[in-house]
């Protein structure tokens, strides 16, 4: 336990000497490359939540990632411009939705979930392309970013980061709360045998919805961030692929662990950003390498410093 | 009436390319527990294939013909090199490696060929229109496409129903491991059941081209309809992959075709008309809904 605090720390104090340095090395654009991972970062933390800890495979996880950001965007439009009210319709709108979609595909189970959490991300996606008023397949640039008046000004990229840093940080905290809580191990139970579980009196059901939308809506809260940060929304967001590299945030990272999802994120987003830098092609390369990891690499990252959780 | 017909026709069409897709990839859940997402890429190479061998030979038949053996070796060498390894693991893992697959096919399509859409030209034979009734026309092509779709399908149904290798086809969905032990060589026996269910993909994939564009990324879209088809019907089970693509094909035709309008005579245009592509985009997806609530394990479910 001490040795993983102090890992935290050691993580934590490098993430915050990130802006300084890259300044100092004239290299802003790295703080911006570590932004986007810091925010993708969150929505792989809420996908570990009910992937890792509930056992519950969704491959639908970016419709909450376009809800988020949709909630900034179409604010904006109405001229909304309150980066609070923005938080609040993001996680909302977010829930709301995971209560929808997990209500029906939960009831279902193995891969009926995966195809059915796909199949409703993949209708919000073209939901997306056909609203012409907001930007329909194009998607949208965003008015002005959200504005937390007097607090933090989003478009300083330097002070962004650190309220990415800083919400990531605190969802790493509320993950590692909720799974440890009653309600984490009736979760968990769940997922290591359910007939078990049943039998003990933690129908998995409630518990798994629950997870479901509390999972939507810290993944709507990374939405919004990235809708600020690119400045610009578009239904791409709730495509398929970025469930996948979701998906695969968290297995690279390792599932169920508490440091998991923040690993895989920054390895897969490290990597992709290389194989960038070398050819135009390099789908060709990474497709391979994951299918690699998934096949030799079973515990991810985290599995290297720590025992798995669960 | 005449258009109302066409539409359906349509939607047959549809309906039976969505069901070569989903008899290969049903197949292949059925008989081995395998969720294989590259389905698609197998879809989007067959349509490759042909296109470039129908060029090279000049001969639509012997291009389509190449397409299809072509199909049916990419879909082995995928089995043998990168899928044996992970039936027995869980349908996550096999989730993530065949999404691995996908990335690396499209993108080996796309330094092959090219990311720009290709077009591919029928012979004399397949264009043009039949006549129906009341002088109301349909193309020849995709009359052609729903005809060798059913006759697919007919095939299927006594393949698996009434020869030997049906028989070892059904009896390993129900008990792999008693078949192997009763001497069946399993291993061979998967890879020409991938192989038959990837040039099932080609296929329809190969039909697809003439009317849809063959690009890079054309598997992914038909894909997920699959999975609304499989869901719809039931994994494991040819009839109801077959009933399920019907149905969704006919929906989603009609949806796209007469929503706009049916809402028109109920709400002010402007709002029909932004909700009409909207509602007709999503009603497969709702359709899925409503049969999940009913029928959770699908219309047709043997498992």
């Amino acid at each position: 336990m001490r040795a993983r605090l102090i890992l935290w720390g050691i993580a934590a104090l490098l993430l915050i000497a990130l802006p300084p340095l890259a300044t100092a090395l004239g290299q802003p654009y790295y703080v911006d490359l570590a932004r986007r991972i810091l925010i993708l970062a969150i929505a792989a933390i809420s996908l570990n939540l009910i992937l890792g800890y509930g056992g519950l495979v969704s491959f639908g996880h970016a419709a909450y990632l376009g809800i988020g950001a949709y909630a900034v965007g179409i604010l904006g439009f109405y001229g909304i411009a309150n980066g609070w009210i923005h938080l609040l319709v993001a996680i909302g709108a977010s829930a709301l939705v995971a209560a929808a979609i997990g209500a029906v595909s939960i009831r279902a189970s193995g891969i009926y979930f995966i195809m059915i959490t796909l199949a409703f991300t993949q209708m919000l996606y073209y939901l997306g392309i056909s609203l012409d008023v907001y930007g329909g397949d194009d998607g949208m640039r965003l008015k002005s970013r959200s504005q937390f008046a007097g607090l933090v000004d989003l478009r300083d990229p330097v002070a962004f980061y650190y309220v990415a840093l800083g919400v990531m940080l605190l969802f790493v905290f509320l993950t590692y709360r909720i799974v440890n809580s009653r309600f984490g191990m009736a979760l968990r139970a769940a997922k290591s045998n359910e007939a078990r579980s049943r039998a003990i009196g933690f129908p998995p059901y409630p518990y798994r919805l629950a997870a479901f939308i509390i999972a939507g809506a810290m993944c709507g809260v990374a939405g919004a961030l990235y809708a600020n940060h690119t400045g610009y929304i578009t239904p791409g967001l709730m495509a398929w692929h970025q469930s996948g590299e979701m998906m695969f945030m968290v297995i690279l990272g390792g599932m169920a662990s508490t440091a998991g999802p923040v690993l895989g994120t920054f390895a897969l987003l490290l990597v992709e950003e290389v194989l960038k830098g070398w050819t135009e092609h390099w789908q060709v390369i990474l497709g391979p390498l994951l299918v690699l990891s998934v096949v030799f690499f079973r515990r991810g990252l985290a599995g290297i410093f720590f025992k798995p959780d669960a | 009436m005449a258009l109302l017909f066409e539409q359906l026709l349509n939607g047959l069409q549809y309906g039976v390319m969505l069901f070569l897709m989903a008899a290969g990839l049903t197949l292949v859940f059925g008989i081995m527990n395998l969720v294989n997402l590259a389905h698609g890429s197998l879809y989007m190479v067959g349509a490759y294939l042909a296109v470039t061998a129908t060029q090279w030979t000049g001969n639509y038949l012997l291009g389509v013909a190449l397409g299809l053996a072509g199909t049916l070796v990419v879909g082995m060498a995928v089995e043998v090199i990168a899928l044996r390894t992970l039936y027995e693991r869980d349908h996550l893992d096999q989730v993530l490696a065949t999404f691995g697959l996908i990335l690396f096919f499209n993108e080996l399509i796309a330094i092959v060929w090219g990311r720009a859409p290709l077009y591919s030209s029928l012979p004399p034979w397949l264009q043009g229109h039949i006549k129906l009734f009341a002088g109301s026309t349909y193309p020849v092509y995709r009359a052609a496409v729903i005809v060798v779709g059913l006759l697919v399908a007919a095939l299927l149904w006594y393949v698996v129903t009434r020869t030997r290798l049906g028989m070892l086809i059904r009896a390993g969905a129900s008990n792999r491991t008693m078949v192997g032990a009763l001497g069946v060589n399993i291993k061979l026996l998967y890879t020409v059941v991938f192989g038959c269910g990837a040039a099932l993909a080609g296929l329809a994939g190969l039909m697809a081209g003439p009317i849809y564009a063959v690009q890079p990324g054309m598997g992914e879209l038909i894909l997920i309809q699959v999975f609304v088809v499989i869901v719809i019907g039931g994994i494991g089970s040819i009839r109801g992959a077959l009933v399920g693509a019907i149905i969704v094909g006919v929906v989603d035709t009609l949806g796209r075709a007469f929503l706009k309008p049916l809402l028109g005579t109920m709400i002010p245009p402007t709002a029909a008309e932004a909700a009409g592509p909207a509602l007709a985009s999503m009603l497969i997806y709702l359709l899925m809904a409503v049969v999940l609530a009913v029928k959770p394990a699908g219309l047709f479910a043997n498992r």
